[in-house]
């Protein structure tokens, strides 16, 4: 068993607080994303949960033991790199064993253990070699194995795949996904990659200046962002945002007026994902300002009463820069925020 | 290479502008050539005749004209061998230097590792504290420590002299192993720890197998900068003189083909060693300078 | 990790060894020029002043770096022009170029002692060249002038490589796109040098500067073995007071004159050559 509990964790630099009172549970076996963008605080937590950064306030506890006061070596955890972190002086083989002779493991078990990790991440061939003899993808693969060879209790992937070329990351992305699967490791995984986020992840935590703000499956968190933020960091394009107004109707939103949550309040926050609109007879009406054919699909830029605002329609549909078009968006689809708060307003609230 | 203007047919006479910018290529190298053969010549040549010098017989070298390759006779450089002090100054001088490149690498890397991986309170203190030693005349720093040397029983010693020049050599240590530190990625050192390493581990088994080499090349510079000293030698010891000091005390009276001989001494084993590190010389200076 | 206590750790021998060997010797140079007997005052510096070899000295060891830097700065970034010319071969001259940096300068004295006595090699050079036919002294102490061009060959020979180490570092730090970018929008290699190289060399420049001008302020062994005492320098001076003469006090005093000078030029090549803030690369 090796659930992972964060509780009122805080860090702060100076007068700068990287974390705030961060509370975070990881289920045994559960591969959690922290996501978020450069300087949220996602890798500070992994790096206090891996024992590299100390709290100021706070405490983490790894398979029920209380550990945050231990040194990395004693956490049971093993971790990648984002630049891998490869031993450039010891070959492939010894980068593998390197934590295995830290435990004093006789010499047959660390050599059958590090060709078992080698085998499962297809580096075999490359035991002898050195780091500089390798790709940026060979590193990777060697980085993995050497934390998979330790069989930790928790593995901790600081951005992995972010140093990669785009066709490997995807080709990499596939692949951890199988290894860790087999291996059903608890895991937490830092990226910046949304998608790298939705493809790996059982559950996601996105953070956002230090705070976790939505801690839920992907679908969850793609579907119902529980914040303004969320909404328009993850998916891309992101979601649209439109102001609505109250109206003895309902609400207004861009001259279209429909039903909405039913809370005591003058303006909200209109707003639905770019693949949730269909052409239709009365809708949102825009002016088409930039097309752009995706092969799949085709991304339209519009101006909507003066916003910004984005669809993704299928290829076939004949679109060209300044038409108007009329957008209908799936009512099932729509979200409301607060903007005073940028949170999402209950869903309850709406009448459906 | 389709549709494109006609190229002139292979053969075909250049054009003269073509033909000048060709010469003028061929005219700059060799211009090149020379210059590069004459300025190796300008450091080279000084140093061979010296050497000249050691494998000539006294009267050889004191003679008139004189010869410009060597008999190779050994007379010089057995007679330098025999007088009267050099052995003790030549052991002198390599035990100074060595205690010198010691303590410079002992004090100098761990207070380098400080520089390159801490960020704590006072660090930019000391680095100006240490860029300053190089805008100050060090040797001269030689003239009190002879006096406080006679009040702690350091006077005349090796010791004492070894201080000093570790006093010369240490701000490089500092800064080139602060800057061999930082190129050893902190990222490997962390791999280490959660591998299970402690912190002292991570660092015998990790970093230094990567920054020997160059650690190595500054306790090398620290040796030659000993080595060659003379001032603060000369000031600091009078029975246990080290070579330049020697040489120095001995210039009014000795004989030339005894300087000839020790000069050349003094050269070859800093000459053998500024090889053995000539890779990182370039490295250490461009880093240590910023 | 933690362990606060660490770096401080790790600092403390040298940072001891720095107050010990530098700060304390440094407060104490001036203790003992400011005392003589038991009274603090001038008296050492009357002393040093009133000796005839004073202005001579403090004359001849400014005038030798005003001489010789330039020139070294001159030649090292010749030398360092040359170098970045070149493709194969490079390493082995830059290599050659620097063998003096391992020269002691009492060994580099001594090495021009052997082209420049009556019997060395220059004159048997000469000898064989027919253009002389019996030795010529060339380092007398008549011959003020010819012991200071000995002394200043010898130097330029013995100290240029420590500019050119520096100066090609910091050229190493120089991207190529500038100047390629600066031959494409037609700069000739000469403008290319003064207009684009000069200017983004500064740092190493003003580091070259301040390190070699120190040095030739301590000009001594070179001195000593070409010219013995024929040729008053400050640093011989110092010697000769402290040692010979058995004077502490003066000997202070004219460490503190040495002291004095460097620092003065230290600040106006800091001053002269300062890179502003916003021109950082």
């Amino acid at each position: 068993m090796a659930e992972i509990t964060v509780a009122g964790l805080e860090k702060s630099y100076g007068s700068f607080t990287a974390l705030h009172g961060i509370d975070l549970h990881v289920e045994d076996r559960e591969f959690l994303v922290l996501l978020g963008a450069s300087g949220c605080g996602k890798t500070t937590l992994l790096r206090c949960i891996a024992g590299l950064e100390t709290a100021s306030r706070g405490e983490i506890a790894i398979g029920g033991r209380r550990v945050d006061p231990l040194p990395p070596r004693a956490r049971k955890i093993a971790m990648v790199f984002q630049n891998y972190a490869v031993f450039p002086h010891l070959t492939v083989f010894e980068n593998i064993a390197f934590g295995l002779r830290m435990k004093k493991m006789p010499n047959a078990e660390v050599d059958e253990k590090v060709r078992r990790a080698a085998t499962m991440m297809h580096i075999e061939q490359l035991l002898a070699r050195y780091s500089g003899q390798l790709s940026g993808g060979q590193r990777q693969r060697v980085a993995v194995a050497r934390a998979l060879a330790m069989e930790p209790e928790v593995l901790l992937m600081d951005e992995p795949l972010s140093n990669l070329d785009a066709l490997l990351r995807l080709e990499m992305r596939a692949e951890l996904k199988g290894v860790l699967q087999e291996s059903r490791t608890t895991t937490i995984y830092v990226t910046h990659d949304q998608v790298e986020a939705m493809s790996l992840a059982d559950r996601i935590a996105v953070m956002h200046g230090g705070h976790i703000v939505q801690h839920a499956s992907p679908l969850d968190v793609y579907r119902d962002p529980a914040t303004r933020f969320v909404g328009s960091f993850i998916g891309n394009p992101p979601m649209n945002f439109l102001p609505a107004t109250r109206t003895t109707a309902g609400w207004e939103v861009a001259g279209l007026t429909m039903p909405g949550p039913a809370i005591d309040a003058h303006t909200i926050e209109f707003a639905v994902r770019p693949e949730d609109l269909t052409p239709a007879e009365t809708g949102l009406t825009g002016r088409v300002k930039v097309v752009e054919p995706l092969g799949a699909h085709q991304l339209v830029t519009m101006d909507v009463a003066g916003h910004h605002f984005r669809v993704v329609l299928e290829s076939d549909l004949v679109v060209r820069p300044g038409e108007t078009l009329r957008l209908a968006p799936r009512p099932e689809r729509v979200r409301w925020f607060d903007p005073t708060s940028q949170t999402a307003i209950d869903r309850s609230l709406v009448p459906s | 290479m389709t549709a494109t203007a006609p190229l002139p047919a292979h053969g075909a006479a250049p054009s003269d502008e073509i033909a000048r910018a060709l010469d003028l290529a061929r005219a700059k190298r060799w211009l090149v050539a020379a210059v590069v053969t004459i300025l190796c010549l300008w450091v080279l040549v000084p140093i061979y005749l010296v050497l000249v010098n050691a494998l000539s017989t006294p009267s050889e070298v004191s003679g008139w004209p004189k010869s410009f390759v060597p008999s190779f006779a050994m007379e010089s450089l057995a007679f330098f061998a025999g007088y009267r002090g050099v052995a003790e100054a030549l052991l002198n001088s390599v035990m100074v230097a060595a205690i010198t490149m010691v303590l410079s690498i002992v004090i100098g890397a761990p207070a380098g590792y400080a520089l390159a991986r801490f960020d704590f309170a006072g660090k930019n203190a000391f680095r100006i504290l240490v860029l300053m030693t190089r805008a100050f005349p060090l040797p001269l720093l030689a003239l009190p420590l002879a006096v406080a040397y006679i009040q702690i029983g350091l006077d005349d010693t090796i010791l004492g002299l070894a201080f000093v020049h570790t006093m010369l050599a240490m701000p490089f240590a500092v800064l080139i192993t602060a800057s061999l530190f930082m190129g050893v990625p902190f990222e490997l050192e962390e791999a280490a720890w959660t591998l299970g390493c402690t912190r002292l581990q991570a660092f015998v088994k990790v970093v230094l197998p990567l920054v020997s080499p160059g650690i190595a090349a500054s306790a090398v510079f620290a040796f030659v900068v000993s080595w060659n000293e003379v001032f603060a030698a000369a000031v600091l010891t009078i029975e246990n003189r080290t070579l330049t000091a020697f040489l120095l005390q001995s210039l009014n009276v000795s004989p030339l083909h005894l300087k000839f001989a020790g000069a050349a001494v003094l050269v070859l084993p800093a000459l053998l060693f500024l090889f053995a590190v000539r890779k990182y010389l370039f490295a250490m200076w461009g880093i240590a300078n910023r | 990790m933690p362990s606060r206590a660490l770096p401080y750790l790790l600092l403390a021998p040298a940072a001891l060894f720095l107050a010990a060997f530098f700060l304390y010797p440094a407060v104490q140079v001036a203790v003992i020029a400011f005392t003589r007997g038991d009274e603090v005052g001038l008296a050492n510096f009357a002393r040093m002043a009133g000796h005839w070899k004073f202005d001579t000295a403090l004359w001849n060891t400014i005038l030798l770096a005003a001489v010789v830097v330039p020139l070294q700065l001159a030649l090292a970034l010749f030398m360092g022009q040359i170098v970045t010319q070149m493709g194969r071969g490079r390493d082995l001259v830059l290599y050659v170029f620097t063998i003096p940096l391992g020269i002691s300068d009492l060994a580099a004295g001594i090495i021009w002692l052997a082209i420049l006595e009556q019997n060395g090699f220059l004159n048997s050079f000469l000898y064989h060249l027919g253009l002389l036919d019996s030795p010529v002294a060339r380092l007398s102490y008549q011959n003020t002038l010819g012991l200071f061009v000995a002394v200043a060959i010898a130097e330029i020979w013995r100290a240029t490589a420590i500019m050119l180490v520096i100066l090609v570092a910091g050229m190493g730090l120089i991207p190529k796109e500038y100047n390629e970018a600066a031959e494409v929008f037609g700069a000739s290699p000469w403008q290319r040098f003064v207009k684009v190289t000069l200017p983004l060399l500064k740092p190493s420049l003003q580091t070259a500067l301040i390190l070699r001008t120190i040095l030739a302020f301590e000009v001594f062994a070179v001195v000593a073995a070409l010219a013995g005492t024929s040729m008053p320098m400050l640093m011989g001076e110092t010697y000769a007071w402290e040692f010979q003469l058995q004077d502490r006090g003066v000997a202070a005093s004219y460490a503190l004159v040495i002291l004095g000078i460097s620092i003065a030029s230290t600040l106006v090549f800091l001053w002269w050559l300062r890179t502003p803030e916003e021109a950082r690369a």
